[in-house]
């Protein structure tokens, strides 16, 4: 069942009316703030937990138990809120759309989850190239302080909060949390060993949570709305309602907000104009990010877009971005473009990630042209093996599922190439993706 | 691809200090973080440096290693691990095309090429007139919108060859061209017809509403100040 | 304490240690590369994945992992060996196979771990990397193609050292390590960073190419280029000393080693003294060894004994100072001082010259005031400790002298001498921190005790660990910090005036003024040989430097390598080193010299054997009682119930250690220090900074 209007918690995710207080007071922000806080911490907790709401950031990991992990009363270190806003999962442009033109949904969500938390401050870690995005977001922020929704007294709740904006200077691997953590401490952006966990020991060795943009935005609006709401949206374990991405190889690519366990099909070909060239002209779809592997039309065809059905699917929900890749796709080309990804984003902190990302992008491009021996099909299969889960961070992971999608789905594609490069003098002639 | 790190900071010309505007900045720059944590000042102030002196030389690691109380070694780490600081001058724009997958599907080798056309210039290079830097980047996060292009602090949205020769050549004549959409696109909304959002998100029926059972239900508009 | 089993095997571990910490207990190697016990955890290799249940179906880094009850670990596994393999495969495919040139072969921990988990083929068929060399100093060899980037050197140097200069660059596959702008490292411990070194990337510069590791004779020893007396190997390839090494000693030096105590070595080739001169017409000439010591004997016998005297310079070992002292007094003459620097130390008063905290003692003390010392650069290794005691917090320190970038952060008391007036009243802000301290420490260098009112300035800071606390029924928190091997040894063997017998400043005054004709320098070099006037000069020692210049009679002894001698380190800890090669030439263990010397004027000793002689110590000195040997012997502290004598100078305090690079006649002669001392001392490039030979 589609999502309506009413249902939509990101109503002006198009940017089509005013982004600051006045308009999104118009829009029901800041609605009853007090009241909600005057409730407590733990009934704010519980609600969250009750709302089902998984993290929106691609773990996917249940946001109210996030949070109930923070020290429940602040000792000699205070307590932090860090929002994630380096949003460069290749696909996803979500979080972009929310800060923008929704501003206050995120500094109000803050407020609570920072409340709950026993925060007084929330630090949005936001990438350095959305620049125009931090300048509306500092902007959104003197609003709220001029209007005292923010500051020493939020809200009259007498929990004084504030919202520093830290921007970042392009590091994917600062999407990870505890990389962000050290990237606001000033630092390369390394992931740090776990544990400790941020809810222990995270920025400046204070109590931490780390949580997606979307995860805090949509907090305000399902304390309103009651947590029940929010659950009865989507399937069990698989609640509420997702902002999509929808690019590549649609007629109009766009982001929609949409009940979460939407078809896949439904959702490309009721908001993004379908395939093009029509369903049937689909090849692949990468259905959460670049970092989750890839399924066959076969598969797109009944699909589920939640945690669990694409986790069963041995792909991902990831960050919902759907990669959308029609039949004149050079797919070998396309996952080998992600593989130079990993390879520039590595941090080079694990030897697994820091060798193997390099290793897998090479012998993927040479399997792009078919410069390359059968049997080593299975010895990259085999290398992104002993990538995944042997490092620090889920980065070596997200390097080795992409291609383990492609040789899963793809293999006779990447034997043909080899045999035709093998069978004649000359490099192979594959169709380039764009047109 | 990314290159071999540039092991030894550059000289610059002259030695740096902040403008005094942009000493003003650093300061309340330094008051987002507890006094005691000034080291989180560096990314914002190397940032900061960048946008007076273009890039990032020995003379601004050091100038922020001082600043920020840290030995200049983590201040090269920091400026060496991330891609956003220019480690050399650069072109006075910097052209920097997205060619992850999104964009790669819908066609950013054409907008390379349409660079390439007008500056005369291959990626990693500066136009012999200085004009820009072209640069492959990587995901910039706004791929419903693919193909698209940063240059300096805007993103230039839904890109074709064309498109972009028309963005390059405007540069090349020193006009300018707003940032966004060049296709006419607003935000990330779908071409043509709203699938979404059509109705007024002041009304219940848009999305302002609120459960009888919440505690926000007595708040209203009103609630605070 | 929880208990876990490690491979089957049943371990209780403390609490807060990590699996691999808990299977090291029971003998359980799990291999790394980047963790170090004595470095923060980086968990970045990956080479030590082990299986643990319950847990994710994923293998656990052991050296991240804390213990917790009920865990199984399992490091044999079928996935543990497998994730092994894959992390030395990822290792191996960009470390070049250059094994046969590369120095750190044979000894190397990634070649010894590639036999256990490496493959004997690549499955690699891409380009390998290569990296450009780094500079980091006259020390240390880079061959950056082979870093594992473990980063053991960057927090080495950072955390150790305490001199923030070495980072990890880049990032991805282009990570590179390096030092800041490629300065040389300013650390008097960086070469410790080749030990640290799991593979060859960072290797040691003076002894590039020089030997493989199975062609050494490896002596365990101890150092005696500062007061501290780590412990060391002497590798040797015949009769060549080739490289010194650090050896573990957790009371001493843990297992570090300062730069000059490593590589000074070179120095023992060079300005050898291996055969007897005797002076003729103004100049040395060699002699036989008869000729010399009848030359000796002759003009010993023709002095009055009131006018002989004798110095001990600073790496004088105690056997030869014992035997020297009975031969003065067998000739009658009391006028002998180990004290070559004219340092205020009472001989009978133990503790006023020991650094009785001990060295493993500082991470007990809670407060620290430095008063005249500079232990950054007196002693390299004994700062390592105090850092290492302020990085665990809560450790106020306060330095009264020339020296603070000590690699940690000091409250600057200035270095006017009249503060430690105003500390030893309690007059002084800092005094407060002591006195608020459990167990503050003083601690008093040569800066303040080798100057005219050294008396007086002993006499202020044993008041001010009096008045703040310091000396308590189990801590004596009053310590002094010498900066030569020699002269804790010397003091406990006596080597120091007889009854109505001259010191230092009294025997030069002699030979000034004409009253002592004849003076006998055992390796003292560290004087003012102006001084010695027309005075009969007899050298005994190992370097033809200060001292063996001015000599008349030359007789060469042994360096510190090539005896079996024994030291007292400034702890007051007895140490012994080992014959690691012989002498050079005719040069003789100093002992025998002196013994060979006593028979000349016939007053022979008694003492014909190294047994013998270190008996004869035992009976000037329980210290020196064999059971003691790497103990330190306390001393009982007593109140300072004499009144001292003495009024401050306000001379501000200089280090006696201006260059810790050239500080003896083996640092003076190696031309490794030489090198050292262009780079860090008269700042000049060093010359293979950036030549691009590597490149």
């Amino acid at each position: 069942m589609l999502l309506s209007d009413k249902d939509r918690i990101f109503t002006n995710l198009y940017g089509i009316h005013d982004w600051a207080l006045a308009g999104a007071r118009a829009r029901g922000d800041w609605d009853g703030t007090k009241a909600i806080l005057t409730m407590g911490p733990d009934w704010i907790i519980d609600q969250v937990k009750a709302s089902g709401l998984r993290g929106r950031g691609g773990a996917g990991f249940p946001t109210g138990l996030k949070w109930s992990f923070m020290p429940k009363s602040v000792g000699e270190r205070p307590h932090y809120l860090v929002v994630n806003a380096d949003e460069g999962e290749p696909g996803t442009c979500k979080d972009r759309d929310m800060m923008r033109n929704d501003p206050h949904k995120l500094l109000e969500g803050c407020l609570i989850a920072g409340f709950a938390m026993h925060a007084h401050a929330a630090y949005i870690y936001i990438r350095g190239e959305f620049y125009r995005e931090a300048e509306r977001l500092e902007a959104a922020i003197v609003q709220a302080e001029e209007a005292g929704l923010l500051g020493d007294d939020a809200c009259g709740s007498g929990w004084p909060f504030r919202v520093y904006v830290h921007r970042g200077a392009g590091a994917y691997i600062c999407g990870e949390e505890t990389a962000l953590i050290q990237s606001l401490e000033g630092k390369k952006g390394q992931p740090r060993l776990k544990p400790p966990f941020p809810a222990g020991v995270g920025l400046y060795g204070c109590p931490t949570t780390v949580n997606n943009v979307e995860s805090i935005a949509v907090v305000p609006t399902i304390l309103r709305r009651g947590a029940e709401w929010f659950a009865g949206i989507g399937r069990e374990k698989n609640t509420g309602t997702k902002v999509f991405c929808i690019s590549g190889h649609v007629n109009t690519p766009c982001n929609v907000e949409e009940a979460m366990s939407i078809p896949l099909r439904t959702l490309i070909e009721t908001h993004a104009g379908g395939v093009r060239g029509g369903w049937d002209n689909l090849l692949a779809v990468i259905p959460g990010g670049a970092s989750v592997p890839l399924i066959p039309k076969d598969i797109c065809d009944d699909v589920l877009m939640d945690f669990d059905s694409l986790r069963d699917v041995k792909s991902g929900l990831g960050t919902a971005a759907v990669m959308v890749m029609d039949k004149s796709t050079d797919v070998v080309a396309a996952i080998a473009r992600l593989s130079d990804f990993y390879q520039h984003e590595s941090c080079g902190q694990c030897t697994p990630c820091r060798e193997g990302c390099g290793w897998m992008a090479r012998v993927m491009h040479r399997l792009v042209t078919g410069d390359a021996d059968i049997e080593e099909i299975d010895i990259l299969e085999d290398v992104t093996r002993q990538v995944e889960g042997h490092t620090i961070c889920a980065l070596g992971d997200a390097a080795a599922w992409p291609i383990q999608g492609l040789i899963r789905h793809f293999r006779p594609e990447l034997e043909r190439r080899i045999r035709a490069r093998k069978g004649s003098s000359g490099p192979v002639q594959v169709p380039t993706a764009a047109e | 691809m990314s290159a071999a790190p540039k092991t030894i900071p550059g000289a610059a010309n002259t030695p740096f200090a902040f403008t005094a505007e942009n000493q003003v900045e650093a300061e309340r720059i330094f008051a987002k973080y507890p006094v005691a944590r000034a080291r989180s000042a560096i990314l914002p102030l190397l940032d900061l440096a960048q946008r007076q002196e273009g890039w990032v030389s020995r003379a601004v690691v050091e100038a922020v290693a001082s600043m920020t109380k840290v030995a200049p070694i983590m201040v090269w780490e920091v400026a060496t691990f991330y891609t956003m600081y220019n480690l050399e001058p650069i072109g006075r724009f910097h052209v920097e095309v997205c060619t992850n997958l999104p964009c790669w599907l819908r066609g950013s080798e054409d907008v390379v090429r349409a660079a390439r056309d007008v500056f005369g210039v291959e990626i990693g290079q500066t136009s012999a007139d200085g004009l820009v830097t072209l640069s492959q980047a990587e995901c910039l996060g706004a791929c419903v919108n693919a193909p698209m292009l940063q240059i300096g602090d805007d993103y230039y949205e839904d890109l074709d060859y064309d498109r972009a020769k028309a963005l390059f050549t405007a540069m090349k004549q020193g006009r300018h061209v707003n940032g966004g959409s060049q296709a006419g696109r607003r935000c990330s909304a779908p071409m043509g017809d709203l699938t979404s959002l059509t109705t007024d998100p002041t009304t219940p029926e848009g999305g302002r509403w609120t459960a009888e059972s919440s505690p926000a239900a007595g708040g209203g508009a009103d609630g605070p100040r | 304490m929880p208990k876990l089993t490690i491979d089957g095997i049943e371990v209780e571990a403390q609490a807060g240690m990590t699996v691999i910490q808990a299977a090291d207990l029971v003998g359980i190697e799990i291999p790394r590369f980047c963790y170090h016990e004595r470095l923060s955890i980086a968990g970045n290799c990956r080479m030590c994945l082990v299986e643990v249940k319950p847990g994710p179906p994923k293998p656990q880094a052991a050296c991240a992992l804390p213990v917790a009850d009920g865990m199984e670990v399992w490091t044999q596994s079928d996935l543990a060996t497998k994730a092994r393999k894959g992390v030395m495969e990822f290792l191996l495919i960009n470390h070049p196979l250059d094994c046969p040139i590369c120095d750190q072969g044979g000894e190397c921990d990634l070649q010894d771990q590639a036999m256990a988990f490496g493959s004997d083929r690549t499955r690699f068929r891409e380009v390998k990397r290569s990296v450009t060399e780094k500079h980091l100093g006259p020390l240390v060899k880079t061959a950056m193609t082979r870093c594992i980037h473990c980063t053991r050197c960057v927090r080495f140097i950072r955390e150790v050292a305490g001199v923030p200069e070495m980072g990890m660059i880049g990032r991805g596959e282009h990570a590179e390590i390096t030092s800041y702008v490629e300065e040389a490292l300013t650390s008097e411990l960086s070469g410790n960073i080749v030990d640290l070194c799991p593979v060859g990337a960072l290797t040691s510069a003076p002894y590039a190419f020089n030997a493989r590791p199975w062609e050494l004779t490896k002596v365990e020893s101890i150092d005696v280029l500062d007061a501290v007396g780590s412990a060391i190997r002497v590798d040797a390839r015949g009769n060549a000393v080739m490289r010194v090494l650090p050896c573990l000693n957790e009371d001493v030096n843990e297992e570090w080693l300062a730069d000059k105590s490593r590589h000074a070595v070179d120095g023992l080739r060079y300005q050898r003294l291996d055969r007897p001169y005797v002076r003729e017409n103004g100049k040395l000439r060699p002699a036989s060894w008869e000729e010399a010591l009848a030359t000796v004997a002759g003009k010993l016998l023709s002095t009055e004994p009131d006018r002989i005297a004798a110095l001990a310079g600073d790496l004088a070992d105690a056997e030869a100072m014992v035997l020297l002292k009975d031969l003065l007094d067998a000739l009658g003459s009391p006028h002998r001082d180990c004290r070559q620097d004219g340092a205020a130390l009472d001989p009978d008063d133990r503790a006023s010259w020991l650094f009785n905290p001990t060295i493993p003692g500082i991470e007990d003390a809670d407060a620290l005031l430095i008063v005249g010392a500079d232990p950054r650069r007196e002693a390299p290794i004994l700062n390592a400790r105090i850092r290492k005691r302020y990085a665990m917090g809560g450790f106020p320190i306060g330095v009264l002298g020339p020296a603070k970038d000590l690699t940690y952060a000091v409250e600057d008391l200035g270095n006017d001498p009249h503060t430690l007036r105003a500390l030893a009243s309690g007059s002084h802000s800092f005094w407060r921190a002591l006195s608020d301290a459990e167990r503050p420490m003083i601690l008093v260098g040569m800066g303040a005790l080798a100057r005219d009112d050294g008396a007086a300035m002993m006499g202020y800071a044993r008041r001010v660990a009096e008045t703040a606390g310091a000396i308590t029924d189990d801590w004596t928190g009053f310590g002094v910090l010498h900066t030569a091997a020699a002269r804790v040894g010397g003091l406990e063997a006596g080597f120091v005036p007889g009854p109505n017998g001259r010191d230092t400043s009294r025997i030069l005054e002699g030979t000034a003024n004409g009253s002592i004709e004849v003076v006998y320098l055992l390796g003292a070099d560290e004087i003012d040989t102006a001084a010695l006037g027309d005075a009969f000069v007899i050298y005994q020692g190992h370097h033809g430097d200060a001292g063996a210049n001015r000599a008349d009679v030359i007789l060469p002894g042994a360096a510190y390598t090539e005896k079996n001698a024994t030291y007292v380190n400034t702890e007051g800890r007895m140490q012994r080193t080992w014959l690691a090669v012989h002498p050079p030439g005719e040069a003789r263990e100093d002992w025998k010299i002196v013994r060979a010397l006593s028979s000349a004027v016939e007053k022979p000793l008694a003492q014909g054997s190294l047994e013998a002689v270190r008996a004869r110590l035992v009976e000037v000195s329980p210290t020196f009682a064999p059971g003691n040997e790497g103990q330190v012997v306390p001393a009982e502290y007593s109140a300072t119930h004499r009144g001292f004598s003495g009024r401050l100078d306000s001379a501000p305090f200089v280090s006696p250690v201006v260059n810790y690079y050239q500080t003896d006649p083996i640092s003076r002669a190696s031309r490794t220090m030489a090198a050292c001392t262009d780079v860090y001392i008269n700042g000049k490039a060093s010359a293979d900074k950036r030549t691009g030979t590597d490149g």
